[in-house]
């Protein structure tokens, strides 16, 4: 399990980490969300070592990161970038290398890793030949060629098409599941709830929520239903305890107060006819974000 | 993966790229052709009849036979006035005797029925026009060589910050791998074409019939040339690999790295200027930026002491440490700052990676 400890920095009189704590789980996808410059940015290359925290440290399975342990980390920073005239191949391998491969390994991980990611007919090619979405797989690759035991991806989805979306998102949830910490943000926010097993997410600089997606999503939830029947559902508005929220015909959102069985109102449902659907609204994590942050 | 080895797939990948790029290899085939015309031309200069005052009528006949120029002169004091000023290649006085100033004059000797004994009047003196073009050749060679070259490793870095794939590359590897990896592989390609420059120098030499005498000093001055060159060049790269990581595009580098192409322009033109003063020249010998080309010049002259080009590199040695500090430091606080250029003060005083 990756650690994040109290991590602060400041940048001149800017503080723009606050105390950050939170877990990234060994073989769980966990989704690094909030607003332009809350600090995801600075969290990440805090982890990678490309900055230095001013407190608080990272740590892997309970040991500190040492430069040994960061180089068997994978990173795709915010700013991407990779040598517009060297073929992918070339590329991907050269970064293995510094990653410690031996040259056969990186060659063979590369063409393996190319071929996965849809690349492989353009692995010849000069980077700046190809398209902006295939440059943001040979980036990806470039972020996995060395099979890294700890995944930190700035916006990996940024830009992709949805095809590349998937494969992208695919080729993550193997690594995870291979039992690698994978730790990514975005701003697509149904990408991350429909990836993610975890969501940390930050504002100004500290976080505001970390934990199991669901836990987190019905800890936001409220005791809140919908209701499809055959029939209008106009009756709902005398039924005890019963807010409605929405009702248009057939269908209904409405807020239960504490204290009144959700079950009481589909029987009361079901007697006035055949019940379509019935059951929790749970918040959306656009909609948890935007509570949480307030 | 120690930083040893990963300087040394950062160094295997520069070699690899610029062994493709157009700008090396034109600059080296260009330099090759350039130290072939150097010594070759002044064998070409020479060539033409050999010119030959003589005092003797009967003498002066037999050689106008044998195509040669021939100047009939009052006496031979006259004839060996004429060669000592060079506007001869040799003269024939009584006895009868060939004089020379320097190179044996062949065919005179041929012209003649009989073998007379040859006089070379200056052994050791060197032609007045190898004399000028060696400094200025060593100094033309050191000047593009250690500019083009140090311009390029600021450009691969620039390249790499503008690119952005610095980041990646300073979250994989030690940013004193990066450094040394560009150094040590833009050094050792450098170091190859001047010696490359240096050997094929020697040998056109020797083609060109250059005769031993000026071997004789041609080869220490070259030789002290290849060995100052590479210090030389090590001294400036770390300072080069600093104002490529000031600068955050091409268009920047021009600008931040006046400093170091004014270390690497002035001694050139001070050279060039002040060769003829030997105090200037003493003291340029061991002035670290300019020691690389004054003192082979001087050696080529036969103005420095056994023991001078050795106290000169320690000189040059010391100050490379000092200067690969800076650089590094240079380097290593400006290399993640892409938002435009840093100043020289913030990358000093900064402290980025941990």
């Amino acid at each position: 399990m990756l650690n994040v400890d109290s991590v602060s920095r400041s940048f001149g009189d800017r503080t723009v980490l606050k105390d950050v704590s939170f877990p990234v789980g060994s073989g769980k996808l966990t989704g690094f969300v909030g607003a332009n410059g809350a600090g995801k940015t600075t969290t990440m290359r805090i982890i990678l070592g490309v900055l230095a925290a001013d407190s608080g440290e990272v740590t892997l399975d309970g040991k500190p990161l040492t430069r040994e342990i960061r180089q068997r980390f994978g990173y795709m920073p915010e700013e991407r970038g990779l040598y517009p005239k060297m073929t992918v191949q070339d590329q991907v391998v050269y970064l293995g290398r510094l990653h410690g491969l031996s040259n056969a390994a990186a060659a063979e991980r590369t063409t393996k890793l190319l071929d996965r990611l849809g690349l492989g007919e353009r692995a010849g090619e000069k980077l700046e030949k190809l398209s902006l979405g295939n440059q943001q797989r040979a980036q990806v690759a470039a972020a996995l060629v060395h099979d890294p035991e700890v995944l930190v991806l700035d916006e990996p989805f940024s830009g992709l098409d949805p095809i590349a979306v998937e494969t992208t998102a695919e080729v993550l949830r193997d690594r995870a599941a291979a039992g690698v910490p994978v730790l990514f943000s975005s701003h697509q926010l149904d990408l991350v709830e429909r990836l993610c097993d975890d969501l940390v997410i930050i504002a100004d600089g500290s976080i505001r929520a970390a934990g199991d997606r669901d836990a987190l999503r019905s800890r936001h939830a409220q005791p809140r239903y919908h209701l499809v029947v055959d029939t209008d559902a106009g009756w709902l508005r005398d039924q005890p305890g019963v807010t409605l929220l929405d009702l248009d015909g057939r269908r209904a959102v409405f807020d239960l107060d504490a204290g009144f069985d959700d079950q009481k109102v589909l029987h009361a449902a079901l007697e006035r006819g055949p019940v379509r659907a019935f059951g929790p609204v749970v918040p959306s994590l656009t909609e948890i974000f935007r509570e949480v942050v307030r | 993966m120690s930083t040893y080895a990963a300087a040394k797939v950062v160094a295997a990948r520069e070699i690899r790229v610029k062994l493709r790029d157009k700008t090396f290899l034109f600059s080296t085939a260009f330099f090759l052709l350039f130290s072939i015309a150097v010594t070759v031309l002044p064998a070409v200069f020479s060539g033409g009849p050999s010119s030959v005052a003589v005092a003797d009528q009967a003498t002066a006949a037999r050689l106008q036979q044998a195509d040669l120029e021939v100047r009939v002169v009052a006496d031979d004091a006259a004839a060996e006035k004429l060669v000592r000023d060079g506007d001869v290649d040799a003269a024939v006085l009584a006895g009868p005797e060939v004089i020379a100033l320097q190179d044996q004059p062949g065919s005179v000797v041929e012209a003649l029925s009989t073998a007379p004994p040859v006089r070379i009047l200056k052994p050791d003196a060197i032609d007045p026009f190898l004399a000028y073009i060696v400094p200025f050749a060593l100094a033309f060679v050191f000047f593009f060589t250690s500019f083009l070259f140090g311009l390029q490793i600021a450009q691969s870095v620039t390249e790499e910050k503008q690119t952005r794939i610095v980041e990646i590359l300073v979250a994989s590897v030690p940013t004193r791998a990066l450094l040394a990896g560009k150094v040590a592989a833009l050094g050792l390609l450098a170091f190859v074409q001047v010696a490359l420059i240096a050997v094929v120098t020697l040998i056109g030499a020797r083609l060109a019939g250059l005769d031993r005498g000026v071997l004789h000093v041609l080869q220490p001055a070259i030789g002290w040339f290849v060995a100052f060159f590479l210090i030389g060049f090590v001294m400036l790269a770390a300072l080069w690999a600093g104002v490529g990581a000031l600068a955050a595009r091409p268009e920047d580098l021009n600008g931040v790295s006046q400093p170091v192409q004014m270390a690497v322009m002035l001694p050139f033109f001070a050279v060039i200027f002040l060769g003829e003063n030997d105090l200037a020249m003493r003291i340029l010998s061991y002035v670290p930026f300019s020691a690389p080309i004054a003192m082979p010049t001087r050696i080529f002259n036969g103005d420095a002491a056994g023991w001078e080009p050795f106290l000169a590199l320690a000189v040059m040695a010391v100050t490379a440490v000092v200067l690969l500090g800076v650089g590094a430091r240079v380097y290593e606080g400006s290399l993640l700052r892409t938002n435009g250029k840093t100043s020289w003060a913030t990358a000093w005083r900064s402290r980025t990676s941990g």
